[in-house]
């Protein structure tokens, strides 16, 4: 294997790190140590740099992999569609657990973080192909090919709709386009926007951006316009724009959508911000589960390039702005924008410490503006419509529209674009929802809402998301939907804040204590406490909401808890004797007798 | 009004909690103006004599008598303090908790170097309290009241606390003898 071929072709750049690191497995099966000494020493890092970053993401691996790939989505919507059966297929094919590869070497099993399917699940990623609604039967023919040795692009037997047809793309993805509003789904005609942008000054791009009072899609709601003017005043010699594609939070698949449906009108957005805060490349961060659309995107880029609305003379008004793809390689904590430009110089996605902001210090320590795909979308349409359009819809604050992805129990999952405002009343009618015991607003980190909650609204000062909803019908077991969701936050923690790396597991043992019976309300007294601890000692959002799966569900549906606590112990052990030296007596032949009383 | 009445156990620690107890130096005179001991191995008692306010442990539990022995002060004491790293999170002994069991012994007692090819026994002799699979903090078995953090937790730590909980007092942690760096 020819390291140095693969190096060369990435410039030596430790900003490709990841992208090396990929190739290298791409081509190996997986990263071996000689391969990491080589780009250790080719790079100037220590080995452990190298292996800290092989280890951070998911689909990096220093240890063989089968050269079939199966990563089955674990999040709670496949659970509901039968992920168990699917799973217990895959093990009785490859004739191996999950976290094994089979003896033959053709098969991998592991398990992954939501990949964005939400709404056609059990959905699993084999290599880099996307397979949605999974079921036993499929499973088998499936793994009948694998052993006959076909590629897995040829596994693909019907596209999806709109563009997941498209020949560079080729997926089984659905978009599921239920409901389209007037902005990211309303007329476009793409080179309209810039051409607008550019006949303007920036400050009045970002004049127009701040009265339409665009707040992130992300979630996170922060002012867009206020956004691009911090970047744009900040000293720099150069300035990036930065899209965050790396969707991760459970149950949220409408950037995948945008990206496939509307990609022109994100990169147009992007090429607005450019103007706006003095950037002259922008990099979209695609996270590695949406591999599939690379090829497509990277197709639409130049295309653009050809029509001049990206390049060296943009409209012909010489304004110069360009575009790359970096890719994840799967961490939902990159979603976090510090994080995310760690991962884009090729670091581990650790989030940094903040003041300052990516503003000031982001991408290689220079000013930049990270945005989410939809707001970036919704940017150009402002553009183009005005930003009195643009109030028109929504509420005085949560102006224009909102993508939501809707999944779990409904007769309609998937995209609706809907103006802030809507109650969940209303969308629960609009999805076909039916007996709905719980929905989750923003995914594990968002809010758990119970019937008492169905007539709050989705806007930024009642329900904010990302646009990921998720719906539980009376037929669910609510801990079995906690216990994902806590799961999902153990496993995706960086590990950087003790109250996040430790405090979640331990938030976990005590959960599963009070759902196995054993629990006081002592304990629910402790996961309120440990909780409020977890989220005012983590340093970024991810520990800052990650005991919001217990602590909402604990104020939403305190009942469920409560009939499982005992009211009269004050102190109930998990603890087992019998249990804690059954292992000892089996080692030494001997056997246990508790002693009645002391001696 | 009779003194209130301690009693001190160490179960799989070291000691040095004890020890550290010991540390308050001449306040032990003061002490033994403040309180009585019951069952401890600083006076030796054995047995529980009668019911015992203050309950100080050291140490986690790696055995089925640990277990055994925090049951018993947990029925006899009022109030139980976990006291130092090992009662409070397992402490070293809990270092062996992320290797099975089995590994462990086959390690100490068949595979060691130090072991002579003709003592290669894992003990087995049921006067050895049988292990736990794991080591235990003790408020994993039996409801504890207070925890105090270190290893060991200064003598000053534990003189305050103890004194703070006679007297019945708010305890007043100076940062000092909370900090360990």
């Amino acid at each position: 294997m020819n390291y140095k071929k693969i190096l060369q072709k990435y410039r030596k750049d430790r900003t490709r790190l990841i992208e090396i690191l990929k190739e290298i497995q791409a081509t190996e099966g997986y990263i071996p140590e000689k391969g990491i000494l080589s780009v250790a020493d080719e790079l100037g890092l220590s080995r452990a740099e190298v292996e800290g970053v092989i280890s951070f993401y998911h689909f990096l691996s220093a240890r063989p992999l089968g050269k079939y790939v199966i990563y089955l989505n674990n999040s709670i919507t496949a659970e509901m569609a039968g992920r168990e059966k699917v799973a217990r297929a895959w093990e009785q094919e490859a004739g191996c657990s999950f976290g094994q590869t089979s003896a033959d070497g053709l098969f991998t099993l592991l398990e992954t973080s939501c990949i964005g399917m939400n709404d056609q699940e059990p959905a699993a990623l084999i290599n880099r192909v996307v397979f949605t609604r999974l079921n036993p039967e499929k499973v088998s023919q499936l793994a009948g090919w694998m052993r006959e040795g076909r590629a897995v692009e040829d596994m693909v037997e019907e596209t999806g709709d709109g563009a997941n047809n498209h020949q560079l793309v080729r997926a089984m993805v659905r978009n599921n386009i239920r409901k389209t509003g007037p902005v990211v789904f309303g007329d476009y005609s793409a080179g309209q926007a810039i051409r607008k942008a550019l006949e303007t000054t920036p400050e009045g791009i970002i004049d127009e951006v701040k009265k339409a009072n665009l707040l992130g899609r992300g979630g996170a709601g922060f002012p867009t316009g206020l956004k691009w003017e911090f970047c744009r005043k900040e000293k720099g010699e150069q300035r990036f724009v930065i899209c965050n594609a790396d969707e991760g939070e459970p149950g949220t698949f409408k950037d995948r959508v945008i990206l496939t449906e509307r990609p022109e009108m994100v990169f147009e957005g992007m090429a607005i911000a450019g103007y706006a805060v003095g950037a002259r490349l922008g990099i979209l961060y695609l996270r590695h589960e949406y591999s599939y659309l690379r090829r497509y995107l990277e197709h639409v880029l130049q295309k653009m390039r050809e029509q001049g609305w990206l390049g060296q003379n943009i409209a012909g008004r010489g304004f110069a702005f360009d575009i790359e793809i970096k890719m994840g390689a799967g961490a939902y904590v990159c979603g976090e924008e510090s994080a995310l430009i760690e991962s884009a110089e090729g670091k581990r996605g650790e989030p940094r410490d903040r003041p300052p902001f990516p503003v000031q210090k982001g991408y290689l320590n220079l000013p930049s503006t990270v945005n989410n795909v939809e707001t970036l979308a919704t940017a150009t349409q402002i553009i183009v419509h005005g930003a009195n359009w643009f109030r028109s819809m929504g509420t005085p604050v949560s102006t224009g529209t909102k993508l939501l992805s809707v999944s779990g129990d409904c007769q309609k999952p998937g995209i609706y674009e809907v103006e802030y405002g809507l109650t969940i009343k209303e969308l629960l009618e609009m999805v076909g929802a039916e007996d709905t015991l719980a929905v989750q607003v923003g995914g594990p980190s968002g809010n758990c809402i119970s019937e008492a909650g169905f007539g709050r609204k989705i806007c930024f000062s009642d329900l904010p998301t990302g646009g990921s909803i998720i719906i539980f019908n009376r037929s669910r077991d609510l801990f079995a939907v906690v216990r994902n969701f806590l799961d999902f936050f153990i496993e995706e923690s960086c590990g950087w804040c003790v109250p996040c790396r430790a405090g979640n597991v331990l938030l976990k043992k005590k959960f599963e204590k009070i759902a196995s019976g054993l629990g006081t309300v002592q304990d629910l007294k402790e996961i309120e406490a440990w909780g409020k601890i977890i989220k005012s000692t983590s340093r970024c959002g991810l520990g800052q909401t990650s005991p919001n799966p217990v602590l909402t569900t604990l104020s939403n549906f305190r009942e469920v808890y409560e009939s499982r606590v005992s009211k009269e112990a004050d102190f109930i052990p998990e603890f087992d004797l019998n249990r804690a030296v059954a292992e000892a007596c089996a080692i030494t032949g001997r056997k246990f007798q508790e002693e009645q009383e002391h001696a | 009004m009779s003194k209130p009445v301690i009693a001190t156990a160490s179960l799989a620690g070291c000691f040095g909690c004890h020890m550290s107890f010991l540390d308050i130096d001449e306040r032990i005179l003061d002490l033994i103006e403040l309180v009585e001991f019951d069952k401890s191995p600083i006076d030796d008692i054995k047995k529980f004599s009668r019911p015992v306010d203050i309950g100080l442990i050291e140490g986690g539990c790696c055995n089925a008598e640990n277990v055994e022995v925090l049951r018993y002060f947990r029925e006899n004491c009022k109030i139980l303090v976990s006291v130092g790293e090992c009662a409070v999170m397992g402490g070293l002994p809990a270092m062996r908790n992320t290797i099975p069991l089995k590994e462990c012994l086959e390690e100490a007692y068949l595979n060691s170097p130090t072991v002579a090819p003709e003592d290669r026994l894992i003990p087995a002799d049921e006067d050895i309290p049988i292990l736990l699979d794991r080591v235990y903090p003790c408020h994993e078995i039996v409801k504890i009241d207070y925890f105090l953090p270190g290893c060991p937790p200064s003598a000053d730590l534990i003189w305050e606390a103890l004194t703070a909980l006679i007297q019945g007092r708010p305890l007043r942690l100076e940062y000092e003898l909370v900090k360990y760096d």
